[in-house]
């Protein structure tokens, strides 16, 4: 008997819903069974988790914060990916954004709220962009890969933040409150740059939007425009189905791919923007590293198969699981666990993508008689 | 097909044609979506002989031979092995069963040595214990090279080799598996003539000891040189099998090319405008960075089908694409009514309206996973029509594709079908529908027909005329001669990326460019 994975040449209608939907349940079925072995109870657990994701006091406002940002990194590696350009990139090129937006804030200080705000986005982007850039070129003249430069590229980025705050007593570090002299840390930026939050009453205490998601769905309806209709991504969407078909059409498919790496460092660093302006308030390299929000951009860029809504989408489902953990972990249910659940979710899902675009075929060999014959 | 059984029994004349028969083939048919690549083909080589597979390029050869080795399995016919029927469901069985193939394309891996390439994939005792033990498998190496005049060192690392040596080690992994069937599938495209003829020595040999090998070509001399016999494949067919030393070039060429030649049904045209496409001295290097395109000149005026014929792989593709300017000319100019083209530039060519069917249509001509209208645009998307501003009008791109699917008679549902899903003929109709849009200047058609049916190729043979007759310049490149000679005016053949000989279409005997093709008469 053998086992044979191949490549589907159709795909029935249903099946990228129903793979999504089936690869939760059996999540939920792994779950269950690793909470009933470690002593807990499964349906407990699960209500708990969705309470505090979506629906406790506050949950709503908290996820919203951890959703944000992701949902910027998504964003950016979707816009990438859709030309198969592999951006691993958001993770840096959002440091960068910080770096410009922070930098900008400082510089406008006395500046009225909606000019500083602007500013910040402007310099986020440009910085997110440049970054990204970096990659773009060494791909389109010196075919190096995207991947690998991207990536290290975080690294640097990294080491730049700390230089910034640790080693140096550069433009963004606070060098004059009592507590930075004990221990360094960036620049608050001033009140008036600090981004608004849009705030429903009423409702389970209060739902505060952050402007960051906002422009985080005006990005995913640029892009969806961007992609769907325009001469631009016709382009794109060639020369990710076929590099040749594209020359053979006489695209330029080296301006593309650094136009491609510009939109999507722009949006990171738009992240990186919305981060320091609706959240930090400064440049904090610890913070920033811990969160791999860039990373976590990529996943949510693949769960939403790279549509931009269904990004923001899942970043919010995301961001409410990442919350929810917080509030589930405890004296009795340990921090471990709660992301061994994370993890059997995101496995299960991602897993689940390969049976949309390949299928499992077992068949019986009768190799035995062809071998016979031949000895 | 009489000649066939008669010859695979008896073993008359010079050649030393022993042994019971190793492989055969009865009726097999292998269909592919819209493609017969097989059918009913017979075939049967016996111990102790060297028997080649002649046939044009999609003759059918590559096939059949991945239906022996097992890659494929037939729909229809029976394969036995020593007269015992057998049934290979995957490569492996085939090996295990003792055949193996020497593919166009090695299968080594560069960074290892000659004895580990050896090993590699060799399930027998060594190959699957869990040390490997070099030494003994060093020397067994050197011994099988020392036997069969296959020198190479068996510490060498294969991107240490030259193209030649790489072969001899994927012949010394067949010898080293003890493979008593070995199929060679058109080994000499990468060697020199002096490599050429050493391998010939190595083939006699192995098959002196009784071994079986079986010699995929397109190439008459070679054919004559190393075979016992030869199986003609036309189209799919087995078209007749011969003794080489009862047969000569000229017949098989005309075996291999088909006799059956219908006159054309309209009359071709006596007078042709002026020259629209001209081609002067132009050099283009292949994809290894080898030449192939050898100061290639050519003119086609308008209203006039110019032939080049020419087997595969002896610089049609790079010419297509240098005159195109999707590869870039080492040398050389095209000009179009005279004004000469930017090289490189696949943009010039479209704009100065140099229509192009390219040869692979379903990863050039197309891109596969988007919809019929995008691929009906693919070339005009920026033009005004189709754009306004940034913005794609999909409304009249739709529009664009609705038309074409009528106007051409493509079978689909309907325009937002990805391109991938149609027929072979379907496909192709799209994209020549594309390519006549807005009438071109000149139109390349390379190998346009291929692997289509009898339906779909009258099709695209009617649209090439219609072209023609609407002053388009029109290029041909085909390996199938029964079109060339049918639709063409003049013929032009091209042999290791030169044009060796043109002659009017009129004129030219099937026997004649056959020679030509297969290097008969290089002048």
């Amino acid at each position: 008997m053998t086992v044979r994975i191949e490549r589907r040449l159709t795909q029935p209608r249903w099946l990228p819903l129903v793979v999504p939907l089936g690869s939760v349940a059996a999540a939920f079925v792994i779950i269950a069974l690793v909470l009933v072995a470690t002593g807990h109870d499964p349906l407990h657990a699960f209500r708990k988790l969705f309470l505090s994701a979506f629906v406790d006091n506050g949950a709503l406002s908290a996820t919203f914060v951890s959703a944000t940002p992701i949902a910027f990194t998504g964003l950016a590696a979707a816009a990438a990916f859709r030309m198969n350009l592999f951006n691993i990139g958001a993770e840096g090129q959002l440091y960068f954004g910080v770096i410009g937006a922070v930098g900008v804030a400082l510089l406008l200080d006395g500046a009225p709220g909606s000019v500083s705000i602007a500013a910040m986005c402007v310099a986020g982007a440009a910085a997110g962009a440049a970054w990204g850039l970096i990659p773009g070129v060494l791909r389109a003249f010196g075919r190096t890969s995207e991947i690998i430069t991207s990536l290290m590229l975080n690294y640097t980025a990294g080491l730049v933040l700390n230089y910034l705050i640790f080693d140096s007593h550069s433009y963004w570090r606070d060098t004059k409150s009592p507590s930075a002299a004990v221990f360094p840390q960036g620049q608050a930026i001033p009140d008036a740059a600090t981004w608004p939050f849009a705030t429903i009453h009423g409702v389970s205490g209060g739902i505060a939007f952050p402007l960051g998601i906002g422009i985080a769905l005006l990005v995913a309806a640029f892009l969806w425009v961007l992609y769907r209709r325009t001469r631009f991504g016709f382009e794109v969407q060639v020369i990710a189905d076929s590099p040749r078909a594209a020359h053979y059409a006489g695209m330029r498919t080296r301006r593309k791919v650094l136009a491609v790496m510009c939109i999507s460092g722009a949006i990171a660093g738009l992240g990186g923007a919305g981060q320091a302006g609706n959240f930090d308030h400064l440049l904090d390299p610890r913070s920033l590293q811990q969160q791999l929000y860039g990373y976590t951009g990529i996943v949510v860029a693949a769960l939403a198969r790279y549509n931009p809504f269904a990004v923001v989408v899942m970043a919010f489902l995301l961001g409410g699981l990442k919350n929810a953990g917080f509030a589930l972990q405890g004296a009795d249910f340990p921090s471990g666990l709660v992301g061994v659940m994370q993890g059997i979710f995101l496995f299960s899902v991602l897993g689940g993508e390969l049976l949309v675009r390949y299928r499992i075929r077992i068949t019986r060999s009768s190799r035995a008689a062809a071998v016979e014959v031949a000895r | 097909m009489e000649d066939s059984a008669a010859n695979a029994t008896a073993a008359p004349g010079g050649a030393a044609v022993a042994g019971r028969p190793a492989i055969a083939c009865r009726g097999i048919t292998k269909r592919f979506p819209g493609v017969l690549a097989n059918s009913e083909v017979d075939f049967e080589a016996a111990e102790g002989e060297v028997h080649a597979l002649l046939g044009e390029n999609g003759a059918g050869k590559s096939t059949l031979s991945n239906i022996l080795t097992g890659l494929y399995r037939a729909d229809e016919g029976e394969l036995e092995l020593y007269g015992q029927p057998v049934a290979f469901h995957a490569p492996r069985d085939a090996l295990d069963a003792g055949i193996c193939m020497v593919h166009q394309h090695f299968r080594l891996v560069e960074t290892f040595t000659v004895t580990e390439n050896v090993v590699l994939g060799d399930h027998r005792d060594i190959g699957r214990s869990f040390r490997i033990q070099p030494r003994a498998v060093e020397r067994r190496v050197a011994e099988l090279g020392a036997r069969y005049g296959l020198a190479v060192d068996p510490r060498a690392r294969i991107w240490q080799l030259s193209v030649g040596e790489q072969q001899r080690v994927e012949i010394l992994k067949a010898l080293y598996r003890e493979a008593r069937i070995l199929i060679l599938d058109e080994p000499t495209a990468v060697l020199t003539p002096q490599e050429a003829s050493s391998l010939f020595e190595t083939l006699r040999t192995m098959a002196a000891e009784g071994r079986t090998v079986i010699f995929i070509s397109h190439k008459l001399h070679e054919v004559m040189a190393v075979a016992d016999r030869v199986t003609v494949l036309r189209r799919g067919r087995s078209i007749a099998t011969q003794q080489v030393s009862e047969t000569s070039s000229r017949a098989l060429a005309s075996l291999m090319v088909g006799r059956e030649l219908q006159g054309s049904e309209s009359p071709k045209r006596e007078e042709f405008g002026d020259v629209v496409l001209s081609v002067e001295g132009l050099w283009a290097d292949g994809d290894r960075g080898v030449t192939a395109v050898h100061d290639v000149s050519l003119r086609v005026r308008a209203g006039e089908i110019v032939g080049i014929a020419g087997v595969a792989g002896n610089g049609q593709r790079e010419l297509a694409e240098a005159i195109t300017g999707i590869r870039r000319a080492r040398q050389g100019v095209v000009r179009v009514d005279g004004k000469a083209l930017r090289s490189g530039d696949p943009r010039a060519a479209i704009e100065a309206r140099i229509g192009h069917i390219p040869e692979d249509r379903l990863h050039t001509g197309v891109a596969p996973s988007l919809s019929i209208a995008s691929n009906v645009v693919l070339k005009s998307y920026r033009d005004d029509d189709h754009s306004r501003g940034p913005l794609l009008r999909l409304r009249v791109i739709g529009e664009r594709a609705r038309k074409l699917i009528h106007q051409f008679d493509v079978h689909t549902p309907g325009p937002q079908v990805p391109a991938r899903q149609l027929s072979g003929g379907n496909l192709q109709k799209v994209v020549i529908g594309r390519e006549f849009t807005g009438t071109p200047r000149v139109l390349i058609a390379a190998a346009p027909t291929r692997g289509l049916d009898v339906g779909a190729i009258e099709n695209v043979q009617t649209y090439l005329r219609d072209a023609a007759s609407q002053d388009v310049a029109v290029l041909l490149i085909s390996e199938d001669l029964d079109e060339v000679l049918e639709l063409a005016d003049r013929i032009a053949v091209l042999y290791e990326g030169r044009v060796v000989g043109e002659v009017d279409a009129g004129e030219a005997t099937v026997e004649e460019l056959g020679l030509l093709m297969a290097g008969g008469a290089r002048t």
